[in-house]
């Protein structure tokens, strides 16, 4: 048990790692420097930059070392929660980014909590009532939740909602909470709006659980230890709760790892469309600003968040699932 | 499989007999052919990349053409029957300013019919990048194909939606298919290094998989695009965005390589080449490879959508192709602005084709995946 523990642990850094040189990649990647763009944008507002003051610049940056000197700086930086300022907002990047990244994880986390709900109680439907009608709809829902993105769904749904409820249905808060301070009155307001989006985030992922789980107990329910349970009398519901769901449900679980990922992955650019106040729409912009600072730092926290997550959902997995405790023995 | 014949004796019936000398192929066809979804699925992917091949025949106006004074022309509908006769025609379109909310409005009169002729000649074009040709399906008499025909309405800049998505098709199935093409090849490489050397070697790269499929991809894919310099030709995005893509992409496919390379690996048919003194790269080569060559396809008929998906996010996102390329995410961006949209709901037509060949390709690579073992129940 201890044993699987630390290999997850381990992985967990070693893919904190991985995104970091990613990260850092994403800050080298485009032609010339941070001063570079800096001093053209400087000149596009009409000031001129001497050359003594860039090179003051680059050596605060430390842009006349090499570039692993440069990333061991920048890392070292960033684990004390400096992250450089971000050039295009003239402020420091933890600022602009704000209460968005906690944002982004409220918006996926409540699409995983939807993908759970959701998929659980209708796999094990169309599992019991294989082949009747409730099971096609569910699969041909599902069948549309796999093949639309979700950007594409949710321009889709915004169409309908302008067309038909003559309403914006995008955003997370009403106007009048936007720019307010947190209160309770402003979480409730946020619980209101996040149904849409889970569901938008959750169709495709639910999609596939609700696949994986059918499947699964089908197989299950098929094995004679199930005939003997109703044989000696267990009642229909119990049969199939007791054991078999079990059973099922231990690659369910097993599958939540990649689910995580790829739900705050499609979060950012379901952001846009909905406009979203979360880490999406402020990455697109300082990207194609080439505010690289800040577009490299949003991709760092939302890979260690991922990983964080994937670390809780593997120690859950391990609750769940008792072979995988016993494997470290 | 010929002794099946001898111990069935006089039992056997002619259907079985046939079954037991089928090839391996020809068991798998026997099976897909049973699985309808896959079997339509098939067609719509064989119809699409008929499109791809003749886009420019299909198209009748030239996508690039812009004309302001076009711009969000709504969807025109042919009119096949003049006076009881069959004589495919359009109405003639005017547009107008409304005198209340100056928008631009247009209005059909029927009393101005355009012929439309098939096979007509309209813009030059080169078929298969070889054969210089003017034939297109449709085109008008009298007048231009890009002055009269809107079947599927305009965009913004009064470029005709039907010729775009046609010419959008080309290149959004093309970059699926040489995606997945290089994630192959890595998925190969990598999974059948695993997948046979084990040990270290296996240990290494399944780390590396793991790390990548537990990285949330658009921010990086995001990124990575938005470095890609602005002067770049089309070409040359083409091939970095084909890139970028795979470098995630190949994990899945290596996933399914490596589980086939365990499982064979332990086969007796391997143990017997190896003992009748088989190189390794012929053991892999002639005697593997074939045996999980159904199970690549399928797992690559599978990957496609996910690729297709893929591309169509970045470039929506415009961090993918840029225009003038034209493909379905470049031709979503118009439909970014939601107003936009709700004014011309036209512009959202794209997201059709796009969840129609994820939808075919899906069906496709369940029922390759079911074929793909022909002889399990």
């Amino acid at each position: 048990m201890l044993s699987y523990i630390v290999r997850r642990l381990l992985l967990s850094v070693l893919t904190v790692w991985a995104v970091s040189m990613l990260s850092f990649a994403i800050i080298q990647l485009p032609p010339g420097d941070y001063v570079s763009a800096y001093i053209a944008q400087m000149q596009a507002m009409g000031t001129l930059l001497s050359e003594q003051e860039a090179a003051n610049l680059r050596i605060l940056y430390g842009l006349d070392q090499p570039v692993y000197v440069q990333y061991l700086k920048w890392v070292g930086l960033a684990v004390q929660g400096n992250f450089g300022m971000s050039m295009e907002w003239g402020r420091p990047v933890l600022d602009v980014i704000g209460d968005r990244i906690w944002l982004t994880l409220m918006v996926s986390l409540s699409a995983v909590v939807f993908t759970w709900i959701v998929a659980l109680p209708i796999g094990i439907y169309s599992a019991i009532r294989q082949y009747s009608l409730g099971d096609y709809v569910f699969t041909f829902i599902g069948f549309i939740g796999l093949a639309v993105p979700s950007f594409m769904l949710a321009l889709v749904l915004m169409y309908l909602g302008f067309v038909l409820l003559d309403a914006n249905i995008g955003g997370l808060f009403s106007v009048e909470y936007a720019d307010a301070a947190w209160s309770l009155d402003k979480l409730w307001d946020l619980m209101q709006h996040l149904p849409l989006p889970a569901l938008i985030l959750g169709l495709a992922g639910t999609a596939q659980m609700i696949r994986i789980m059918r499947a699964n107990l089908l197989d299950e329910l098929r094995k004679p230890y199930v005939v003997a349970a109703r044989a000696r009398g267990l009642s229909h519901t119990r049969s199939v709760l007791k054991y078999p769901v079990r059973v099922a449900l231990n690659p369910f679980a097993s599958t939540i790892g990649y689910l995580f990922p790829y739900i705050v992955s499609g979060s950012i650019i379901v952001s846009l469309v909905l406009s979203l106040p979360t880490v999406g729409p402020v990455l697109l912009k300082a990207l194609i600003a080439q505010d690289m600072f800040l577009a490299g730092t949003i991709v760092l926290l939302l890979g260690v968040m991922t990983v964080i997550g994937t670390f809780v959902s593997d120690l859950l997995l391990m609750w769940i699932d008792p072979r995988i405790r016993m494997e470290g023995r | 499989m010929a002794e099946a014949v001898v111990t069935g004796g006089a039992f056997t019936t002619a259907a079985e007999e046939r079954i037991s000398v089928a090839t391996q192929w020809q068991l798998m066809w026997w099976r897909f052919r049973k699985h309808r979804l896959a079997l339509v699925g098939g067609i719509v992917v064989i119809i699409f990349y008929l499109v791809v091949i003749g886009a420019d025949f299909l198209a009748y106006s030239d996508p690039h053409a812009s004309e302001a004074q076009r711009g969000l022309l709504p969807p025109q509908f042919i009119q096949f029957f003049d006076e009881g006769r069959f004589r495919p025609h359009v109405y003639a379109i005017k547009g107008k300013r409304d005198p209340v909310t100056f928008k631009r409005v247009y209005v059909a009169d029927p009393e101005d019919k355009i012929p439309i002729r098939f096979f007509a000649s309209g813009f030059e074009y080169r078929f298969l990048g070889i054969i210089p040709s003017n034939v297109h399906l449709l085109g008008v008499e009298g007048t231009t194909a890009e002055e009269s025909i809107f079947l599927l309405g305009t965009d913004t800049q009064g470029r005709d939606l039907f010729s775009r998505l046609m010419y959008g098709t080309r290149i959004s199935l093309t970059i699926g298919l040489a995606s997945v093409a290089l994630s192959l090849f890595l998925g190969i490489l990598l999974g059948g290094l695993s997948g046979f050397y084990g040990g270290a070697v296996d240990t290494v790269i399944q780390r590396i998989v793991e790390v990548l499929r537990s990285i949330p991809t658009i921010p990086l894919w995001m990124g990575l695009a938005a470095a890609l310099p602005r002067e770049w030709s089309i070409i040359q995005v083409y091939f970095a965005i084909t890139i970028i893509i795979s470098l995630i992409g190949w994990t899945e496919l290596a996933r399914v390589v490596r589980g086939k390379f365990l499982a064979l690996r332990e086969e007796d048919f391997v143990m017997a080449a190896e003992l009748a003194g088989c190189g390794r790269m012929r053991i892999i080569f002639v005697h593997m490879v074939p045996s999980f060559l159904s199970h690549i396809i399928a797992a690559t008929t599978l990957a496609l959508p996910a690729m297709i998906i893929s591309e169509t996010s970045l470039s929506f996102l415009g961090l993918g192709l840029r225009p003038p390329a034209i493909s379905w995410g470049v031709l979503l961006q118009q439909a970014q602005n939601i107003q936009a949209v709700a004014i011309s709901s036209w512009l959202l037509l794209p997201v059709v084709p796009v969840v129609v060949a994820v939808l075919a390709f899906n069906f496709l690579g369940d029922g390759l995946r079911d074929a793909a073992d022909p002889y399990g129940i």
